[in-house]
């Protein structure tokens, strides 16, 4: 048992009362002062269905979900947790999402895996304190003391008398909400911990509307953009006469979305185009029509670039050291001068775009005096602010919900589109659907950065590993780590990060950074093993227990021993010392996110081309909500990894992409996905830590030592299938 | 445009000289529809904004990705790609008709394997499937491969789909 402070700001309850039905609602918010407020007894009369949990007379629960639901499982598990502490049974719960409100909900953003991780301790405290009243209230009513009062699955009991949540929500709704809850013992957990399945799974597979292209509203409008063709370019002139022409159009016009001067921007207004040409008309198929009509010209803003100038550019910037490394320790210089074998490889990448299968889109019904937007972004608390900025209302006057999203893979971080949404309605005074195509998604991308790196690693005659050193360039910004393995594990240290700016939009993509990098140094460890003579998990082992008992620094971002940890798992499961012929095998391990991963992945050769036969993945990430959703995810992350280093890139050419829809951008297909895929987690207590991350990066170094295992070539070039490499 | 078909009713007017709107008799999840629309608009657009049907979906407008994908006459066909004008008579299911109350074997099994992530893609990928178990009520790995390749999962929920296929084979034994 963990007793906590609750962190609830009490005035919050001033709007809380009972519902006639004798239902119970609770207005929980999550401002994070520990210090007790005023307490105010609530009033029983009328209540604000605003709240995080209600009760109905019959023992129902509604459980709201705070946080936007991308398909990494939230909309599941955050609600589990509350579920366990407030002790119903599962069943008993309905869930729904809640819309933006950040006075009540903490962190509603989806984005760097830390939902679960951010909101483990409040979301068990809005299901403690709820239980905690409904004990008080039960215990007040049989005038016993509360601390002889238990609770099971809904049931408050005191020896043999019992009473429902339901019965006892109404009374409960007027206690005042205690100071300090309990928590449950981890080992008395009946929800997390346990497999439940998608909230949401029978409305999916039945069609259901569940995404923002499916919200419709009677009297809406369709709009779509049309955007510079090339980044560099802005709008010159446009003639929309016959656009303007065409059946069902309602009006061409320019917008332009930049935050008005003495407003402040937010991060999440990453966009390379402000100024669009918008056709609004009644349905998609019409405006699409209305848009090749469009005659419009375009102007240099800035010199159009091109994939071969980021590539020279990037090899420049390789053979330059930066002049106050990220980090150096020992003396690397002297090191590898003295090594008896030097290993130096260059590893790259490409951009990529973010490609969620529900293009970009947004409902905005913008009247005077208050604005509604509704649809897919992962930080409504950034749109908020910017949304009020541009359209001149206060922040209370707009009100967002978050739909189920088709994907976010961090492309919905940033919500330009709503903002253009909200501007069109505006501007056309109705409400507005804004539906982006495949080649408006595609093309107006903020897209992960194309990257390079430089390894290189200094054995000592005893092929023990004497110095490291990194060396990464990327547009908008370096793609390494400086503090994480193997800093820390090798006395002579360096690292190196330069920047390479650019007018092409790049921005959050699932693992930023670690999408790259972890593919390109799990290879080059592979390649250091092979060089030193040694099996690749013995190896990363040793250096692995060189940090552990005597580590290089103090600023080392990971914990050793989870890291070997999850290493050890995955050689026992995956009986890595027993070679099977035909099978060729690949290791790596990597930390982000707070979590670690290690995985090996299992290639034979079918007709003279590689298949992913089998994956085995042990995975740290503390305790686990839900394993059914945590292993979807650790699949997808995998099949994701294997797809893109395989098969997806973004070109340019004078700053117009290369690839605008699925016949000219691979993405991975049945065929090419892994066979099978056996996922560990390890039962270690520990409070969660991110899951919808982590799996991607290593595998992209996985498949790289298997592929070269089984080719004899190994990958340096991110897509892979670009050095002829197809996976049958 | 051919207003001569059956199932297409002859009620043409022209508007701006240039584009043809005609009524069209539909029949989707077993019941006439009537719609008036070009007849070059796609039958994914027909569907979401016509008929309000919006469980099919918009992936990407050139039959590469199989979010849209609906049935006509018993064929996995990408709607995105499909003029209305050219539906004709033919009988078109879509996921809101593919059972009453969800209860497909394809649907069951879908849950069954806890399939979705996202969830965007998986109506397509469910018709798809149902298309493909009718014809062949017992698929092989590679059949299934060969059968789903159009339908992409940005997710990589492609391990589930093909498990969740096969216990969708084994229900309807």
């Amino acid at each position: 048992m963990t007793l906590i402070k609750t962190t609830y700001d009490r005035r919050s309850f001033i709007k809380v009362s009972t519902l006639s039905s004798g239902g119970m609602l609770l207005g929980f918010s999550w401002l994070a002062s520990c210090k007790p407020d005023q307490v105010v007894n609530m009033p029983k009369e009328w209540f604000d269905i605003n709240g995080f949990l209600k009760i109905a007379d019959n023992g129902l629960v509604t459980i709201m979900s705070p946080n936007p639901e991308i398909g990494q499982n939230v909309k599941t598990s955050m609600p589990m947790i509350i579920a366990e502490e407030l002790d119903v049974s599962w069943d008993q719960v309905t869930v729904e999402q809640a819309g933006f409100n950040i006075k009540k909900y903490t962190r509603q953003l989806a984005g760097g895996s830390q939902s679960i991780r951010q909101g483990w301790e409040s979301l068990r405290m809005a299901g403690a304190t709820a239980r905690r009243m409904l004990m008080e209230a039960a215990a007040k009513q049989w005038d016993v003391p509360v601390a002889e009062v238990t609770t099971e699955e809904g049931v408050v009991k005191h020896g043999d008398k019992t009473i429902g949540y339901g019965e006892i929500a109404a009374v409960a709704a007027t206690v005042t909400v205690p100071e300090e809850v309990e928590l449950k013992d981890p080992k008395d957990f009946k929800i997390i911990g346990t497999p439940r399945k998608n909230v949401d799974g029978s409305k999916i597979v039945s069609g259901k509307p569940l995404f923002g292209l499916d919200t419709q509203r009677e009297g809406m409008l369709i709009a779509m953009i049309e955007h510079p063709p090339a980044f560099g370019m802005k709008l010159k002139s446009l003639d929309s006469s016959s656009a303007k022409a065409m059946p069902g159009i309602h009006d061409v016009i320019t917008i332009n979305t930049s935050v008005p001067e003495g407003k402040e921007a937010q991060w999440s207004d990453t966009n390379a185009f402000n100024e669009l040409v918008v056709v609004v008309g009644a349905t998609t198929w019409q405006v699409m029509k209305a848009k090749k009509a469009l005659k419009v010209s375009w102007e240099e803003e800035s010199p159009p670039e091109s994939t071969s100038d980021h590539i020279k550019s990037m090899y420049d910037l390789l053979g330059k050291n930066q002049k106050e490394p990220a980090r150096l320790d020992g003396d690397p210089k002297k090191t590898f001068r003295n090594a008896a074998k030097v290993i130096e490889r260059i590893y790259s990448a490409p951009f990529l775009a973010h490609n969620t299968l529900e293009p970009m889109n947004f409902f905005a019904d913008v009247k005077e005096d208050q604005a509604e937007l509704v649809g897919p972004v992962q930080t409504p608390e950034f749109m908020s602010k910017t949304a009020s900025a541009v359209l001149g209302l206060p922040e209370e006057k707009i009100s967002i919900m978050m739909t189920r999203m088709g994907g976010g893979f961090g492309r919905r971080l940033y919500g330009h589109f709503g903002i253009e949404a909200a501007i069109i309605s505006q501007k056309v005074k109705a409400p507005v659907k804004l539906v982006y195509s495949r080649e408006d998604d595609m093309t107006q991308g903020t897209y992960r950065p194309t990257y390079k790196v430089t390894y290189r690693a200094a054995l000592d005659k005893n092929n023990n590993l004497i110095g490291f050193q990194v060396r990464g360039a990327g547009v908008h910004g370096s793609p390494v780590f400086a503090n994480r393995f193997p800093a820390g594990a090798v006395d002579n240290y360096l690292a190196e990060n330069h920047t390479l700016e650019s007018n092409i939009s790049t921005g959050a993509w699932r693992a930023p950074r670690s999408n790259f990098i972890a593919g390109a140094e799990q290879a080059f460890l592979d390649e250091v093993a092979e060089a030193a003579g040694k099996d690749p998990i013995e190896f990363r082992l040793e250096l692995f227990e060189r940090a552990i008992n005597d580590p290089v620094g103090e600023d080392n971002d990971y914990d050793a021993k989870r890291y070997a940890g999850v290493l050890k798992l995955v050689r026992e499961k995956s009986n890595w010392s027993q070679s099977t012929p035909g099978v060729y095998r690949g290791v790596s391990a990597y930390f982000c996110h707070n979590s670690y991963v290690a995985q090996v992945v299992d290639v034979v050769m079918k007709n003279n081309q590689p298949k992913v036969q089998k994956i085995w993945c042990a995975i740290d990430c503390g305790i686990v909500v839900n394993p059914e959703g945590a292993r979807n995810q650790v699949e997808g992350g995998m099949v994701d990894g294997i797809g893109h280093a395989m098969y997806s890139e973004m070109t340019f050419k004078n700053g117009r992409p290369e690839q605008n829809n699925f016949d000219s951008y691979r993405l991975i297909r049945h065929r090419e996905a892994p066979v099978e895929i056996e996922t560990y987690f390890v039962d270690n207590g520990i409070d969660p830590t991110g899951l919808g991350e982590p799996s991607l990066p290593p595998i992209m170094g996985a498949l790289a030592n298997a592929l070269a295992k089984a080719t004899g070539e190994r990958l340096y070039e991110q897509p892979f299938v670009g050095q002829a490499i197809e996976l049958g | 445009m051919n207003s001569d078909q059956d199932g297409v009713n002859c009620k043409l007017f022209q508007k701006n000289n240039t584009q043809f709107m005609a009524t069209y008799n539909l029949k989707i999840n077993g019941q006439r529809k009537e719609v008036d629309a070009d007849g070059d608009t796609p039958l994914l657009w027909v569907l979401r904004e016509h008929l309000n049907l919006v469980g099919t979906k918009f992936g990407c407008g050139i039959a590469q990705c199989g979010a849209c994908t609906v049935q006509v006459d018993g064929e996995a066909v990408r709607s995105c790609s499909l003029p209305i004008s050219s539906i004709e008579d033919k009988s078109v299911v879509t996921i809101e008709g593919l059972s009453e109350n969800g209860d497909h074997p394809v649907q069951k099994a879908w849950i069954e394997h806890d399939v979705p992530q996202c969830g965007y893609c998986q109506a397509g990928q469910i018709m798809n499937a149902a298309a493909l178990l009718d014809q062949n009520p017992n698929p092989s790995d590679q059949e299934i491969d060969s059968a789903m390749n159009g339908n992409i999962c940005r997710c990589g929920t492609y391990v589930r789909i093909k498990a969740a296929i096969k216990t969708a084979a084994a229900y309807q034994e």
